[in-house]
């Protein structure tokens, strides 16, 4: 077996390995609820047959394992559990609002790829320009900056300021102009610390890329610098972004409830916020399931597209493990 | 001080103590309970007296940023420590335990990784209610890997060193070793991770308590300072601002002095995300 089949062997396992714990460990967190969940669920005036009714439903009544077989196997066949309030599976509940933060999230880091990548490339070939110079403090106050405070304020200025509104909500009716108007605001808020990671990040990697043998060669050879630079460094450079691209649309799945809560958009974060207020836990460990799911195959992507960028990382990757 | 040569490091250093002043002093300056009630004074702005103004039921500001910030000190502070702890003890642990332990413990780092702090923070709370202990607690757990990784990598290269064999020989407990030599050698990456991971806790600790399943009320966190101020945003700018003023700057803080710090300590870092 190549060395680079193994690594993509090992991820693969890896991966589903985590993803079974994860779906255990979402489950065991169940039992810690205080007292009988179904009790929890029907409040204090429910009568003990409702209780013993909706605890058989549940099937809480039957022994740790089996309940714990049962759950694993439904989550396979991607039975999610049942809506507490309206009956409804939650998996429609999820996959409903789930386009909406998939569009805001990409939304973000397509806007933080746009504005970051040209800001780093500008800044590591000209390294000590006054853009460099201003952009290395500012993309720090960016990284800095929480995204729920960006958007807070950005609502402020633009919503109770200038008035430019709409600010709020999807524009369901709207068409696709006011869509997309109303996607920017919250999209910016979830940019702005990956407009100055992505920034930063490409400017070190770029420069010390650009420093390399094969380098000095092709420039040797007369190829033009600005080929250089976007065709054979950048390639090479682009590998940590992309990691870091890769864990910020799991982090963004996570931040982006507060620009939906803020912003008031439909999407996970909604659901979530809204399932944790009347503690309907079904939707709540959906979600996150649906999130973590998520999060862990961009991981691995992530992981397996440094095969293609850098085709020499999988021999290393392979025996070192 | 190394940190003091670099320029951002000199106003990281300043933003910190001025934050923690604020914080740690307000409430003695400012002649004003955090929690009273003074309806009548509502949404005043910034005065001689309310030097922040005061929020939608009438209480000052200032004394309730103050408190704010030391929730904020306090939780970053407990949070790191806990997870530095634990992701040290379990990482020189999986450096030394036999290959199968030592892949249990990457397993449960890689599935401690993979819930995204926020949403194992949402999942746990939804379950448990909010409070301040269980925000420390998960964040921490969230945070062990972080340390638990480093650690093992830094115990491994180190396990081979000679003078750990001489110490072995004299007749060393594995606990001496570990604590009076392992431990020691492996702090300096660890300490820089830590003091990178405060802004990150701040603005995890602040997002939950925005999220009202953080810091319950009526304790005042910037989180929930800064929802109070957004649910009155028509009717008042100021909370918002010096709430978001606070976080700013706290967070500013600890990252340029973080990356001071780091590259006072371990240039070699620099290039790691």
């Amino acid at each position: 077996m190549s060395p680079t089949l193994r690594y993509v062997g090992s991820r693969l396992v890896t991966t589903v390995l985590v993803l079974v714990c994860a779906t255990v460990l979402l489950f065991s967190l169940t039992l810690f609820i205080p007292g009988n969940p179904a009790e929890v669920l029907l409040g204090p005036r429910a009568t003990p047959e409702a209780v013993a009714a909706y605890s058989h439903i549940m099937g809480l009544d039957r022994p740790l394992l089996e309940r714990l077989a049962i759950f694993l196997g439904n989550v396979l066949k991607g039975d999610l559990g049942r809506d507490v309030i309206s009956g409804r599976p939650v998996l429609d509940l999820v996959l409903e609002v789930f386009p909406y933060t998939l569009t805001l999230t990409l939304s973000a880091i397509g806007l933080a790829v746009l504005l970051g990548v040209p800001l780093g490339c500008y800044a590591a070939t000209h390294p000590g320009s006054v853009l460099d110079q201003v952009g290395a403090v500012t993309s720090v106050a960016f990284i800095a900056l929480p995204n729920f405070v960006v958007a807070v304020f950005l609502v402020l200025i633009f919503s109770v300021w200038l008035h430019w509104l709409p600010v709020l909500g999807v524009g369901r009716d709207g068409g696709w102009g006011d869509a997309v108007l109303r996607l920017i605001l919250p999209a910016l808020s979830l940019a702005l610390s990956w407009i100055g990671y992505i920034a930063r990040l490409l400017r070190a990697s770029l420069l010390e890329v650009l420093g390399e043998a094969h380098i000095r060669t092709a420039r040797a050879y007369g190829v033009p610098e600005r080929r250089i630079v976007y065709r054979n460094a950048l390639k090479l450079a682009a590998i940590p972004t992309v990691a870091i691209l890769g864990l910020g649309v799991g982090r963004l799945l996570g931040g982006a409830i507060f620009a939906e809560i803020i912003f008031a958009r439909p999407g996970l974060g909604t659901l979530v916020y809204d399932a944790i207020a009347v503690r309907n836990y079904p939707v709540v460990q959906a979600a996150v399931l649906v999130v973590v799911g998520v999060f862990t195959l961009t991981n691995l992507l992530t992981d397996l597209s440094y095969l293609w960028l850098d085709p020499r990382l999988g021999r290393r990757l392979g025996e070192g493990r | 001080m190394a940190v003091w040569q670099s320029p951002t490091g000199r106003i990281g250093l300043v933003l910190v103590v001025l934050v923690a002043l604020f914080s740690l002093g307000g409430p003695f300056v400012i002649p004003f309970e955090p929690n009273k009630l003074d309806v009548l004074h509502r949404f005043a702005g910034p005065t001689a007296l309310h030097w922040m103004g005061t929020d939608n039921l009438g209480r000052d500001l200032a004394v309730r940023m103050a408190v704010g910030g030391q929730i904020a000190l306090g939780v970053a502070l407990a949070t790191i420590g806990l997870s530095l702890t634990g992701g040290t003890l379990l990482g020189i642990a999986a450096a030394y335990a036999p290959v199968q332990i030592e892949r249990a413990i990457l397993v449960v780092f890689d599935v401690l990784s993979a819930f995204p702090p926020l949403i194992f923070a949402l999942a746990i709370v939804a379950l448990l209610g909010p409070g301040l202990d269980k925000v420390i607690f998960i964040l921490a757990i969230t945070m062990v890997p972080h340390f638990g990784r480093i650690a093992r990598a830094q115990t491994l290269s180190l396990k081979q060193a000679p003078f750990l064999d001489a110490t072995r020989v004299l007749g060393a407990s594995a606990a001496r070793l570990v604590l009076a030599h392992v431990v020691p050698n492996i702090m300096g990456p660890l300490i820089v991770l830590a003091s990178m991971d405060i802004p990150v806790v701040i603005t995890l600790e602040a997002g939950l308590s925005f999220l009202g399943i953080g810091v319950p009320p009526p304790r005042a966190s910037w989180g929930s300072l800064l929802h109070d101020g957004y649910t009155n945003l028509t009717q008042s700018a100021w909370p918002v601002t010096f709430a978001g003023l606070m976080l700013m700057l706290a967070t500013l803080g600890f990252t340029l002095f973080g990356e001071a710090l780091r590259d006072a300590i371990d240039p070699k870092l620099r290039a790691a995300p």
